[in-house]
């Protein structure tokens, strides 16, 4: 049994991507004891998933581990990998959260040796590269992966593969026979920082993402830049395998659409100017890109980015929201039809690769405990939500450094909440 | 009558066409919404006939260009497929905003007058009105000669095999022509018609009386 001892001085971190780890890391830091709860067997994310940030075009990976080695040194901090919230009741100063853990079948033996893996036979569908490459029954979620142990598949279990990882282990670290376990924490405060998905693309009937292959959503093309990733490093069209050169980037791919999301996701106009330097750097002369747009949202300080991207001449800029996507039979390019804004002319324009800036929506549709949320599902800042506040995404659509200020501030504000509860019980 | 009062609109409306469209047009107040995207002009199965797309109809009513739009016979192109309503991503009723400025078009005597589609609704019309239900045969042989005589014998002659054989297969009835089947109560359904007429005659000297 896992012994856990929380306070009801103690701050609760739902979810371990940047917000949550921010969020955790803050209020830690600050001296408050902090407990860190994440559903994935590693923190960090989707941000774990980012080739590069904008507008710096720097490489996550070096923020994450800075944020590991902040939490490994950090005494106040607590983390719980692969664990879900049930139920949540009580109110501000004094909640009870029941949390499940599930099994991950390696302990702490592990030593990311490898060794399992390379005995195991089955293959499933890798959730780190969206289903675009397969993993093994037994893996390391991804090269930088905190903890750096282990997990196994829980569908190899019984079969002769879990018993192959397990004599592949020299360290004894692999125990098959591991319970789900449930936790109850006493505490004072609740950051909910559950975060994003990415809004399912298919629903976008007339884009046929689930028709034509070489259409893709932004998150999937961002995983073809990792070394690690599906494609090697290459930006290559699915259907094929030939050089993406001439790239087309669709904008509010579900947002700002009532059909689809009400809300503006924000990262999408920068993510799509981003992910078009990628293109320009791979292919220099060769590359042309095509961003489709209703209108370019680049705030404050991105447009300067916005600016140096549209002052390339292989990049062009088409005001118009495409009306559909067609496939050419014969080449397998995807044919973008619709009509410009700007002179009203008709276009049919073939393309090796469509990315669709696809949305951002909350990646919780029900919370465990009554919170306020808006019409588009995310938490709002409000009174009646007692001692829960939101970071990051689950309180609005933002990219990393919106997030991450947004977890500054509610840890801040959970910190008043113990605060409170503290000088009440002196 | 319809002259004279496009010359009262002109008046009150000086400069200011997207507010006659907001007042006047069904469905016209949904004009402003629109965000420019054009996703209703790239849906359009008929997009390419038009002389101006809805998208850009929309900016030429915000543009104030007034005797282009009205005059247009862009919107009597619509199909009522509704392909740009189950698309636009701000929900505009686009294609009841057509029909809404086809009809204003019409009142005020500013649509084009060979418009095919134009003429074809009002033999529909008249000919539905009669009997309380439409008279395939008449409505038929209208529409031969709905562009003069020669032309219309010419149609009718080129449709001949195709109307006997409908003849053969009972899909169509000779004795249509001399009176034909009707709505069980005529008067009733005359009467219905005109306090329709009534009410809608009265909402428009509404509208001008608060004008």
């Amino acid at each position: 049994m896992t012994e856990v001892i929380a306070t009801n001085e103690t701050i609760l971190v739902v979810g371990g991507g940047i917000s949550g780890m921010t969020a955790a890391l803050e209020a830690a830091e600050a001296g408050k004891d902090v407990i860190l709860l994440e559903k994935r067997p590693y923190i960090g994310g989707r941000v774990t998933q980012l080739y590069k940030y904008f507008p710096k075009l720097c490489f996550p990976t070096c923020g994450l581990e800075i944020n590991q080695r902040r939490l490994k040194a950090n005494p106040n901090l607590r983390l719980f990998t692969m664990a879900e919230v049930d139920e949540v009741s009580g109110t501000e100063g004094d909640y009870s959260v029941k949390v499940t853990l599930h099994p991950r079948y390696v302990n702490e033996n592990c030593t990311a040796c490898g060794e399992c893996a390379k005995a195991v036979e089955a293959e499933f569908d890798d959730e780190f590269n969206y289903g675009l490459k397969k993993r093994k029954g037994a893996y390391l979620p991804y090269a930088m992966a905190y903890p750096e142990r282990y997990v196994i598949d829980p569908r190899i279990l019984g079969t002769e593969d879990a018993e192959r990882a397990k004599a592949a282990c020299k360290y004894d670290a692999i125990d098959l026979d591991m319970q789900p376990e449930q936790i109850e924490l006493k505490v004072g405060a609740i950051i909910w920082a559950t975060g994003w998905k990415p809004y399912d693309a298919a629903k976008i009937q007339p884009y046929g993402y689930d028709r034509i292959e070489n259409v893709i959503s932004s998150v999937e093309f961002e995983r073809m830049m990792d070394p690690f990733g599906p494609t090697g490093g290459k930006l290559v069209r699915p259907s094929d395998g030939k050089p993406a050169k001439n790239v087309a980037f669709i904008q509010c791919a579900g947002s700002r659409d009532r059909n689809h999301l009400l809300h503006c996701s924000r990262i999408c106009c920068m993510a799509s100017l981003k992910q078009t330097t990628y293109v320009l750097d791979t292919y220099g002369d060769e590359a042309q890109v095509s961003i489709y747009y209703i209108d370019i949202r680049a705030i404050d300080r991105f447009e300067d980015f916005y600016r140096k991207v549209r002052g390339n001449p292989q990049v062009k800029f088409i005001k118009s929201k495409v009306a559909r996507i067609d496939k050419d039979k014969a080449t397998g390019d995807p044919i973008l039809q619709g009509v410009d804004t700007e002179g009203y002319h008709r276009y049919a324009n073939p393309h090796d690769l469509v990315v669709l800036a696809i949305g951002m929506e909350p990646s919780v549709d029900r919370f465990p405990v009554p919170v306020v949320v808006n019409r588009e599902g995310f938490i709002e800042n409000d009174p009646a939500n007692g001692g829960i506040f939101a970071a990051g995404c689950a309180s609005d659509a933002l990219d990393v450094n919106r997030s991450v200020q947004s977890a500054t501030a509610a840890a801040l504000r959970a910190i008043q909440v113990v605060n409170r509860v503290a000088r009440a019980e002196v | 009558m319809s002259q004279d009062l496009n010359t009262a609109m002109v008046e009150k409306y000086r400069n200011d066409f997207l507010k006659e469209v907001e007042e006047k047009v069904e469905e016209g107040e949904w004009v402003r919404m629109c965000m420019q995207c054009g996703v209703c002009s790239g849906s359009c199965p008929l997009g390419p006939y038009w002389e101006h797309p809805p998208q850009e109809i929309f900016m030429m009513i915000r543009a104030g260009k007034r005797e282009e739009v009205l005059s247009s016979s862009s919107m009597w192109m619509c199909t009522s497929c509704y392909n740009c309503i189950v698309r636009c991503p701000r929900e505009l009723p686009i294609t009841h905003i057509m029909h809404g400025l086809a009809h204003y078009a019409k009142r005020l005597g500013l649509a084009p007058k060979e418009q095919p589609t134009m003429k074809f609704a009002q033999l529909f019309w008249d000919n539905l009105v009669k009997q309380g239900r439409v008279n395939e045969l008449k409505l038929g042989l209208s529409l031969y000669f709905m562009n003069g005589f020669s032309e219309g014998v010419k149609t009718a002659l080129k449709m001949a095999p195709v109307g006997l054989g409908m003849l053969k297969t009972k899909r169509m009835n000779p004795m249509e022509m001399v009176g034909g089947h009707k709505v069980k109560d005529l008067k009733g359904f005359h009467a219905m018609l005109k306090k329709a007429e009534e009410i809608e005659a009265a909402k428009i000297e509404k509208q001008e009386a608060e004008a």
